[in-house]
Parts: C-alpha cells; structure tokens; sequence
C-alpha cells in the first residue's frame, strides 16, 4: 500500500520518525499539528527526503470544535488517503492535575474526548472506503492506572478502549485498526525526566509502527514488545497491593 | 551552600578533561531558542554530536544546549545543490539525503558524525583543502540566536559575524540552520591510488600543486614508530564517472559497548593502519575503486571507539606549519620517539590556497599533522608543551578541535584575529576551551 498517509499530530516526534520512513518510499502525506511554523519545518524535512507530496493543516486538535472543518478540508487536499495515524497527547503534570479539576479535565480531553473526535471521522472516512489502515498511539500508562499519572493513563486507557471498539466496527468494512502502545519513548514530551534502560529511541519506536502499519497484521502492538510482559505483571497486581505502590 | 546537580554525561570524543553541567537544554524546535533562553542560561554553549576531542565542546560549570532535536532538513534543493539544514542536522544524514540524487559534501571531515552546525564551528577541513577549502567556503548563509536576538548572516548580510562564526567554536551566537552547497557527482565510488613515501620530501613531492590538481583528494598517513626513519602512505582519489549512487549502511553493526581498561596501544589506529597496507597491497598497482563511506570514514564503522583508550581518556596534537617549515614536523616526530609515549599514527595533509572565510579558521597554506595520543597525564602534557615550541617556532598553529590544553600563548599565536574576534563573542556564550585560552585577565 502506498497511497496518503494523514498524520494527527505531526510535530511529535513519534509521527516525525514515521513520516520519514514514509518519506523514503516516496509516500504522500497530509499532516495536522497546532504550530503552523512547526509544521513547516517538518514538511520540508519530509519533501527533502524524498515524499512525493506534503500538505499541512494548521489546526489545534485538542478542539472538538474544529474536526468537521478539519475533516472537510483532509478529504478535499488527500481525497486519496489510505491510512491514519494518530500521534498526539500530551503527559501532563499528574500534581498539577490532583490541585485543578479544570486541568484534569483539560488533559483529559487532549488525551481522550478530542481523540475519540478526531477518530469518529477518521473511522467514518475509512469505512466508506472499505478499507485502509487506522493507527492509534496510545500507551502502556493505559493498562494500569498508577499512582504517579493516573490522569493520563486513563485518557490513555480510555482511548484504547475506544480504538478496540472501532476495531469491532470496522473489521467488516475491511478497515485493519492498530493500536499502538508505546512504553517511554526519549522524545521531549520526557525530556524533563530521567531515562532510565527502558527508555526507548523514537527511531526505533517508528521503525516498529511503520513496519506494523504497512505490512503488519497485528491489532494491538507494544513498542517495544517487552512492554506486553512487563505490563501482564503489572496488571497482575492485585487492587490491594497496587493501591500501595508508588510509582 | 547549595550543590546543584551537576550532570557528567556529556564528554568530548577525547573524554579529557571531563565536565560537569549544571543544566542541560534540550530544544526540539527552533522557535525554542529565544535570546532570552541565552541570557538566563548564560554561560551558555551549543554541544551537538560530542566529536571535538578536547573541551571546546565542553562549559564546565555552565549550561549545555543539546541540539541534536534540531535534526530537520528544512529545504533540499536537487536541482541546483543547496541544502538547508537544522544546526543538529549529521553530515551522515545530509550524505543520506542528497547522495542519490547525484550531490555530495563539498568538504568533509574524517567523520561524517558531526553536526552542520559543530563543522561550521570548527570551519572543519578535509582531504580536498588544497582545492575546495574548508565547509565555510561553501556555507551560504545561517541563523544566529544571540543575546540581542535573531541575527542572519551570509556573506553580503553581517558580512563580519558571518565571519566571525565561521571557526568561531560556537560563542558567536547559537546556529538555528545553515544553507550548504553541494558537490555534484555521479558515482558513490571513489578511484583511490595509493602510494607509499619514505620521507617528508617525498610526500611534499606527491602533494606538489601539480599532482595536487589531478587529485580532488589527497592524504598521508605516516608511521610514527619508524623513529628517525618516515614511512607511510600517500592516498589519492577522484570521485568515480559512473557508477551507482548508493549510500552508506545507517546502522553502525560494530561498536565498542564500554569503556576498555587503559591500554598501552592504541590498536585501533594500529588496525586502521594495518588494514590501509591490506587494502593497497589488494590494489597491487597501486590503484582501486572503493566506496566513499571506507575512504573518508573508516573509523564511523566501529561505534564509540574512543572507549577503547578507556577512562583516561585520548587526544590528539594537531599542527599546522608553512612547507618551508616540514622539519619542524621531523623534529615534532624524534621528540614523540624520544619521550617513548609514541603516537603510532600520523595523518599528514598539504592544505591549499583557498581562503577560508573564517576569522578564527584553523587551515591555512601549509602542512598539517594530526598525531593520536593515549592521555597518560602530566607526561603528555609536557610532551606537548615541548611540540609547541617546535610549531612556534616554526610559525606554526594549533587546531582548537582537537585540543585539551594548548596555553593562552599558543592559542594568540595561532589567531592572529582574536582581537577582532573577541568583538563578536555574545556576552551569554562560554565553554571550558574559550575560558581555558582566551579569557582576558581583569
């Protein structure tokens, strides 16, 4: 497959590493992040590398408000897209959070309700054309709430929740859905914390993702895939003790 | 008094002298470095991809700016040759981006794991000075942040910092991007003879200007253990007419995992040099074809060989001399054999005419030696302190890159424009070297 690739959240790096092994093959792409410079920069890097055509759209994500525009204007510039990947979110601050409902919520409707948005469009879009590929980073925090990011990681785990249910819906359409998590990944979104042996390159990450999008045949992936291991345990652990670890 | 944390992770590639930063910054985006993100960071200093071998990369005490997040190829132009690049964009990764649509570095270094912005500090040099000149001849145009804000130079526009950055080390301004342009090729293969020499006037006769125009490049490596006695090997190439254009590997296979017990040898030079006789004694007549990524960066296929030195660390003694002076380099050599701490190769390069547009740029007309040393404490640095006065004396000048602890003397005798220099030096902008060498007493 080698048609449009729409890419949501295309200034993290995660989509950025992507889009370039997309770029290699001389793919076309239609890219959406907030930061219209930002966005610039990246499609250029992608044109220089060897894409054969970029369109951007400037546009925040995180606005329900905005999808059904959004979603006009992506069928209208790439009517020929065959695949979408999904790459925002933002960690957030979990102190900052537990202090203000209203961050709480704000987080949340970045890391799930704008997502699920963005998603029922896609999934609309996807279904008339009876086929396709529907990719969604989402993340190990979304298998266990914990302690230190329960806030993200049930936006996560929501939104994960979400894609399986598309998964249900779109399978007959003949549309493969992907869902992607990631463990920590050393991208800026946790530059301010320490990287410690687990902590994988987006190089790497994006390697896996685009092998998996293109020619995979796998439904749920972990990036990397000692994240499934490593998450049985953790989801093993019983309420009882969970409730007292820290981390 | 309170201790900040002080992060030791960021070394140079001779990991001598070590540093501790107080911060690390870390921009993915260029529109994140503002000049107010200079003046409340001050001393500040760009570090890229860690290949500069003493502490020019280094702020001991400062803050580093990591900026390998700018990694974006902003505009590749096939079609006439320029690229516009990210400061933190490789030389390997442009190779990676133009190589097959015909075009290539205009100037390399020994490595292709250097940063745009890190060769342009450096005005970094290689085996075609003597026609193409240093990377700055062929810089266009680039961006500074500095601590009054935004400055773009090229030659027409801030004609002097433009300058002045050129060799600058990096505490002119922080480099957002920068506009290269390209060589055009149509081969990835270079045609390489090599010849071996048995004195300096030999090597000074197969790099006469003559010779020279025939070959795009041209270098020599000599054996240091032969005492009084010069052995080496003369290379010269021309990129191939025709072939394929086909990149190098991206992934290095080979690497050194740790840091390697301090050994007495350096073997991996001993390796490099061994596997060079290999190489010409498979070319029989002197003469092959190979492909550009063996020819300019043997050493890029072992990963993190600097480790093989182990915790103390290497560095190297770089000199440049005019040719009239090349004694000096058989004195530099006795001296090395003499204080038995033997350096076991030398790189050896006659350097053109080509005027760099560089203040503070290192190559000028002239011979250079580049010399590999295990870093064995006061005795190195005492050996060097001797070479010094060999290169003073022969009017000679030292290469900032590759340098640990030249003296404030060398470093005046070798940039006879730092006091112009020192003009364009952002009041936000330090590093270990720059406050080792240059700082003006008060």
């Amino acid at each position: 497959m080698s048609q449009g690739l729409v890419i949501l959240g295309a200034t993290s790096k995660m989509a950025q590493e992507v889009a370039r092994l997309a770029a290699k093959e001389g793919r076309e792409m239609l890219l959406v992040a907030r930061n219209e410079e930002r966005l610039e920069a990246v499609a250029g890097d992608l044109m220089s590398r060897g894409a054969s055509r970029v369109e951007s759209i400037a546009c925040d994500l995180a606005d329900a408000a905005n999808h059904e525009a959004l979603w006009a204007s992506i069928e209208q510039r790439m009517p020929g897209f065959s695949s979408v990947l999904l790459a925002y979110g933002t960690l957030g601050d979990q102190q900052r959070a537990e202090q203000s409902v209203a961050y709480t919520l704000r987080e949340l409707n970045t890391n799930f309700t704008s997502a699920a948005s963005l998603l029922s469009y896609a999934a609309a879009a996807l279904e008339r054309k009876k086929g396709g590929v529907l990719a969604v980073i989402t993340s190990v925090a979304g298998d266990r709430a914990r302690r230190s990011n329960y806030v993200y990681g049930s936006a996560k785990g929501a939104l994960t929740l979400f894609v399986q249910g598309l998964r249900a819906r779109l399978f007959v359409s003949g549309v493969r859905v992907l869902t992607i998590k990631p463990g920590p990944v050393d991208t800026p979104m946790i530059a301010h914390m320490k990287k410690g042996l687990l902590t994988a390159s987006p190089k790497t990450v994006a390697a896996t993702i685009y092998r998996e999008m293109e020619d995979g045949k796998a439904e749920v992936i972990y990036v990397p895939a000692y994240w499934r291991a490593i998450m049985a345990v953790v989801r093993a652990i019983p309420e009882s003790v969970g409730k007292k670890l820290k981390f | 008094m309170v201790h900040p944390i002080a992060d030791t992770s960021y070394k140079s590639w001779g990991n001598y002298p070590q540093a501790a930063h107080r911060k690390i910054l870390r921009p993915a985006w260029m529109d994140e470095i503002t000049a107010k993100l200079l003046t409340e960071n001050a001393p500040l200093l760009a570090y890229g991809l860690g290949r500069s071998y003493g502490d020019s990369c280094l702020n001991d005490g400062g803050t580093l700016m990591d900026i390998r997040g700018l990694d974006r190829i902003l505009h590749f132009d096939a079609e006439h040759g320029s690229i516009v690049c990210e400061a933190g964009v490789s030389l390997g990764d442009i190779l990676l981006t133009v190589l097959p649509r015909g075009w290539f570095l205009p100037v390399t270094p020994g490595t292709k794991i250097v940063t745009l912005a890190g060769a342009i500090a450096n005005d970094v040099h290689g085996k075609n000075h003597h026609v193409e000149g240093t990377i700055g001849c062929h810089v266009e145009q680039f961006a500074l942040m500095r601590s009054g804000g935004e400055v773009v130079c090229s030659r027409d526009e801030n004609a002097e910092l433009f300058a002045a950055t050129i060799g600058g080390l990096g505490l002119t301004g922080i480099i957002l991007w920068a506009e290269l342009r390209l060589k055009k090729i149509a081969s990835a293969q270079i045609e390489m003879d090599s010849i071996a020499f048995s004195s300096f006037d030999d090597f000074i006769r197969l790099s006469s200007d003559e010779e020279g125009a025939k070959y795009e490049y041209t270098v020599g490596w000599v054996d240091c253990l032969s005492g009084r006695k010069t052995r080496g090997i003369f290379m010269r190439g021309n990129h191939a007419t025709e072939g394929k254009l086909q990149t190098h590997p991206e992934k290095i296979k080979l690497s050194v995992p740790f840091m390697l017990p301090g050994f007495t040898l350096n073997p991996l030079t001993i390796w490099a040099f061994n596997n060079l006789y290999y190489a010409m004694g498979r070319a029989r007549a002197g003469h092959s074809q190979v492909h550009y990524d063996p020819f300019f960066y043997p050493l890029d296929k072992v990963g993190e060989w600097n480790r093989i030195y182990g915790r103390d660390g290497f560095t190297q003694y770089q000199c440049v001399v005019p040719e009239n002076e090349v004694m000096a380099f058989q004195e530099i050599l006795e001296r090395i054999a003499r204080g038995g701490q033997g350096s076991f190769l030398g790189v050896i390069k006659k350097f053109g005419s080509v005027r760099s547009p560089g203040m503070m740029s290192f190559p000028r007309p002239g011979l250079t030696l580049a010399l590999d040393f295990p870093f064995r404490g006061e005795k190195t640095l005492k050996l060097f302190a001797e070479l010094d006065e060999v290169v003073a004396a022969a009017n000679g000048a030292l290469y900032p890159a590759k340098d640990p602890r030249m003296s404030p003397r060398m470093f005046r005798l070798s940039y006879p424009r730092l006091a112009e220099f020192r003009r364009y030096v952002d009041p936000s902008l330090s590093s270990s070297f720059w406050r080792r060498v240059a700082e003006e007493k008060a």
